[in-house]
C-alpha cells in the first residue's frame, strides 16, 4: 500500500466501504505516514463540516411566495 | 416532467449521522396521502431550508432555486400517491427537487458540461498543502462568516462534481440513490464524489490550516 493507492481508496475508507483486509493495510499505512494521515482527517473533517451545516433561513420574500403558491394550488385559495 | 420512481433498494447506510428524519415523518406523509394539506405543509416547512439550499448549489441562481424549490414541492404532493415509502419521503422529495434545479440550469446554460458527460479532468489526485487543521477548525468562525466559506468554496466547484458532494455529503443519499438521481454509473459517482471531497479539501485548506490562525 502506497500514498497514491491511499488517495484512490480514500473515499471508500471513509464511507467504511471497504473489506477488512484492505483496511488494515491502509491503517498499518497511516500508522507511519503523517501526510496520509493529515489528509485523511483534513478530508473527514471537510465532509463533517458540510454536513453538520444548517442551511440558512429562507429570505422572507422567497417563504411568503413559497407559501401564496402553496395555498393557490393546494388549497384553491386567490392569493 | 415525470415524478422520479421509486427505488425499491433501501438506502445503504451512510457513516455519517443523519438529521434529516424525525420519527413522526411517516405519519405525516400517510395523512398528506390522504388529502390532509396541513400536514404536507409541516412537511414543507421542515424542508424548505434544505431544498432551497440544494437547488441554490446546483442552480447557482436564486431566482432558479427559488422556483426550483417551489415546483419541487408542488409536484411532490401531485404524486404523492407514488410515493410508497420503500425510502425516505426526504430523499424521494431531493430527486424531485435536483430533477427541477438540473432543468434550471441546462435551460439557463445549455452549453455548459453535460452531468453525464465523463469527465477526465487529467489532474493528478494526489493532494498539495497537506496541512494539519487541528480540532474543530470551523468553531474558529461566527456562523455566517463559516456559512459563507462554505457556500463560497462549493461554488467553485466543476457543477458535476458540486451535485454529487451535495446529495452524497450534504443530502446523504447512498451512492446508489445519487446514481439513480443523477443517472449517472456508480463508478462514476465514486469517482467524482472522490474528486469533490478532494478539492474541496484542498480549497477549505486555506481557511483551516492551523498556521493561519494560530
Amino acid at each position: 500500500m502506497n500514498c497514491r493507492s491511499i488517495v484512490r481508496e480514500l473515499s471508500n475508507y471513509l464511507d467504511e466501504a471497504l473489506d477488512s483486509t484492505l483496511k488494515a493495510s491502509i491503517e498499518k499505512h497511516l500508522e507511519h505516514c503523517e501526510d496520509c494521515k493529515v489528509v485523511v482527517d483534513t478530508t473527514k473533517q471537510t465532509i463533517q463540516i458540510y454536513c453538520n451545516s444548517e442551511p440558512a433561513p429562507l429570505p422572507e420574500d422567497t417563504r411568503q411566495r413559497l407559501r401564496d403558491a402553496l395555498k393557490k394550488r393546494l388549497r384553491g385559495v386567490r392569493v | 416532467m415525470s415524478a422520479p420512481k421509486i427505488n425499491p433498494v433501501e438506502p445503504a447506510v451512510h457513516t455519517l449521522p443523519s438529521q434529516v428524519v424525525k420519527d413522526d415523518e411517516p405519519i405525516l406523509v400517510a395523512a398528506a396521502k390522504a388529502g390532509d394539506i396541513s400536514a404536507f405543509e409541516t412537511l414543507v416547512g421542515r424542508y424548505e431550508r434544505k431544498i432551497f439550499r440544494l437547488a441554490q448549489n446546483i442552480t447557482q441562481n436564486r431566482e432558479d432555486a427559488e422556483d426550483s424549490m417551489q415546483e419541487s414541492f408542488l409536484k411532490a404532493f401531485e404524486h404523492l400517491g407514488e410515493f410508497q415509502g420503500n425510502s425516505r419521503f426526504y430523499t424521494w422529495l431531493v430527486r424531485i427537487a435536483v430533477n427541477q434545479a438540473l432543468m434550471k440550469l441546462r435551460k439557463r446554460r445549455p452549453n455548459q458540461v453535460s452531468l453525464d458527460d465523463d469527465i477526465d479532468t487529467g489532474e493528478e489526485l494526489i493532494p498539495r498543502d497537506v496541512e494539519d487543521w487541528g480540532p474543530s477548525p470551523e468553531d474558529r468562525y461566527e456562523q455566517s462568516e463559516l456559512s459563507n466559506i462554505l457556500n463560497t468554496t462549493i461554488s467553485e466547484l466543476d457543477p458535476s462534481f458540486r451535485v454529487v458532494f451535495q446529495l452524497r455529503d450534504i443530502e446523504e443519499l447512498s451512492t446508489e440513490e445519487t446514481a439513480e438521481a443523477l443517472g449517472l454509473s456508480v463508478p462514476a459517482v465514486k469517482s467524482r464524489l472522490l474528486r469533490a471531497r478532494l478539492k474541496l479539501r484542498q480549497k477549505l485548506n486555506r481557511y483551516f490550516r492551523r498556521s493561519e490562525n494560530s
